[in-house]
């Protein structure tokens, strides 16, 4: 990590468990003169119990930067160690399962199976790492009880607010316990009452001390929400500030 | 995971129903279309099956088919029954022939002449009179099942040649003294039934008339070895029913082109069942492109995700084969009930499951595709 990083965080890196560490991370699409850079050396450490926020205007590498912290997409260079695992040392197939049990996923436009029920939808990362049907369903059941949603366990996506349906979006992220959380854009497709009240869910349920939140956003609004947040652009970190010199929303 | 990917799949009623309709009617073109040429097949071999009192049919070894008679010596009757182990032998006259129904309508017809004393190799059912009413003067028998269709008389009120009414038999006057009920046949010539020395007398001049020796072995005799025997004796060729009804199916589907026609309909079958379940089965999959990188990103591997692909292939497989051979079925039971050529031997449906598993199997591999080529990180674009 470089040194003007570690100046810029706000919180001292040895007084917290440190759950990703980017160290010149780069990341190029394409090949020979149709090369396009989309991160170019990114230092930065995050920590269990915090929530970092990415922000930058479009194209500045910060959902490629998650992409890469989640293990969905591969590095050029540089290092990333996730929750003590280096993705490049891993196999497909070890990564993807690895990631089925650590990370959770929020995205921007709630990816919810519109066939499913709300506690079904939920129940997906409980299935996927091998429970029983019926457990994962009482599981998932507790966990949209927990983010409000415990008289919609039956709702079918269609039949929820834009709000609801990224609470249940947040409940499937949470509902095996991940270590880390990734959230794209969680709030741009919620009007800003809605989006307030999801963000506050994430800090109320989501983050604890042994988990830490990614959230890409460019919505000023939320800014407060933050622990820190790293500034991006053109594929660079530029600054990190505290979530708390922004104005409550 | 698989009950997620029925729930995925019930939810798109549309591409759902889609998708079994497209099954449905390849298992049923497949189905169909095979069974009617299987039932054409058996069909060849009726007049064989309903003469089915002999073992063994003495024929000139360049006889095709079981209508295809070429004359034989008359010695050959008494060559036969002098071979150890043949209970008895007849003769068996047929032939093409033309005829003329009392009003005057013209008709081509297969007369077939019986043994005069045992009229052995007679139709399979009397339904009016009985076989010894052959013997009657000029008597012949129909088939009474296909006398609307085959012996209908079209002038005055026009209706169909009943007992009693006479007909020309190569200008020689015949009358109907018994009807009988035979297997429906591929020629569409009614059979007409006299005995052996009437239709030697019917028919035009030859050298030789003799068409078949019919023979029945003795009771624990040596068919094959009897069979010999007779080749030996006669120089002819003798052969079983079943080798006979071969020999016709195998002339006729190949001299008509029959199976050819009938395979491009199965193979029609095959490939719309192909695309119509392959493109429905590869939209569906890239309508739910997102949940699938979705699932990928939160760790699902291909494998499971091709796991899904499959369980959701499979059970519109089912349902449409079922529904398909089910409507294939029905119909069969319909028109060989008018005598149309029907026949689903339990190789049918299995060939036809078999065909629907391949085309659900392509159609999944295809589909799966773009699922194996989704990086989890589309999901992170909006």
């Amino acid at each position: 990590m470089s040194a003007a990083v570690v100046q810029q965080t706000t919180h001292p890196p040895t007084a917290r468990n440190v759950a990703v560490r980017c160290l010149g991370l780069s990341k190029i699409y394409g090949e020979g003169e149709n090369q396009v850079p989309a991160l170019r050396g990114i230092d930065l450490e995050i920590y269990t119990g915090e929530l970092l926020m990415l922000v930058g205007p479009s194209g500045c590498g910060k959902t490629t930067l998650i992409s890469v912290i989640a293990g969905i997409l591969d590095r050029s260079d540089g290092e990333c160690v996730t929750l003590d695992h280096d993705y490049a040392r891993m196999s497909v197939a070890a990564r993807t399962a690895w990631r089925g049990r650590y990370i959770g996923f929020v995205f921007q436009s709630f990816n919810l199976i519109p066939a499913l029920t709300a506690a079904e939808n939920v129940a997906i990362p409980l299935l996927i790492q091998g429970k029983p049907r019926n457990q994962a369903i009482r599981q998932a059941a507790a966990m949209l009880d927990r983010v409000g949603l415990g008289n919609k366990i039956a709702a079918r996506p269609s039949q929820l607010s834009g709000g609801q349906q990224q609470r249940v979006a947040i409940a499937r992220a949470l509902v095996h316990g991940p270590s880390l959380v990734v959230c794209d854009e969680p709030t741009s497709a919620l009007d800003a009452t809605t989006g307030k009240k999801v963000m506050e869910l994430l800090r109320e349920v989501a983050l604890d001390g042994e988990r830490c939140l990614v959230v890409v956003t460019h919505d000023t609004r939320i800014f407060s929400f933050a622990d820190r947040i790293a500034h991006m652009s053109d594929g660079r970190l530029e600054d990190i500030t505290s979530g708390s010199q922004h104005p409550i929303f | 995971m698989n009950s997620i990917a029925l729930k995925m799949l019930f939810g798109d009623r549309l591409k759902y129903i889609g998708l079994i309709v497209g099954i449905a009617f390849a298992s049923m073109l497949i189905c169909q279309q095979a069974s009617i040429l299987v039932g054409l097949t058996k069909q060849t071999g009726s007049f064989i099956r309903d003469t089915s009192h002999a073992d063994l049919w003495i024929m000139d070894p360049q006889v095709r088919f079981s209508q295809d008679s070429q004359p034989l010596r008359d010695t050959v009757i008494q060559q036969a029954r002098g071979v150890t182990g043949v209970e008895w032998a007849v003769p068996l006259y047929q032939a093409f022939t033309r005829g003329q129904l009392a009003d005057g309508t013209r008709i081509s017809m297969i007369l077939i002449g019986l043994d005069d004393a045992t009229l052995l190799g007679g139709p399979p059912l009397m339904t009016q009179g009985t076989l010894v009413d052959l013997r009657r003067d000029r008597g012949v028998l129909i088939d009474v099942a296909t006398a609307p269709n085959k012996l209908f008389m079209k002038r005055g009120g026009g209706r169909e040649l009943r007992v009693g009414d006479h007909l020309a038999v190569n200008d020689n006057d015949a009358v109907v003294v018994g009807g009988y009920r035979a297997r429906a046949s591929f020629f569409w010539e009614p059979v007409i039934y006299t005995t052996y020395s009437r239709a030697l007398q019917w028919a035009p001049r030859e050298r030789n008339l003799l068409s078949f020796v019919l023979v029945k072995i003795k009771p624990g005799a040596d068919l094959e070895r009897v069979r010999q025997a007779i080749e030996r004796k006669t120089g002819l060729k003798a052969r079983t029913n079943e080798e006979f009804m071969q020999l016709t199916a195998d002339y006729i589907l190949n001299a008509t082109g029959i199976i050819i026609n009938f395979g491009m309909a199965v193979a029609l079958g095959f490939f719309i069942g192909l695309i119509v379940a392959g493109q429905t089965l590869y939209n569906f999959t890239l309508d739910n492109l997102r949940h699938y990188g979705s699932l990928k990103a939160m760790g699902v591997a291909n494998g499971t995700l091709a796991r899904m692909v499959l369980v959701q292939s499979l059970t519109v497989a089912t349902f449409g084969y079922g529904i398909g051979v089910g409507l294939a079925s029905i119909m069969g039971l319909l028109t060989s009930k008018v005598g149309l050529a029907f026949a689903m031997p339990w190789q049918i449906p299995a060939l036809t499951a078999v065909a629907i598993l391949t085309i659900c199997m392509v159609a999944s591999l295809l589909s799966l595709i773009p699922v194996f080529r989704l990086e989890p990180a589309v999901v992170f674009k909006g």
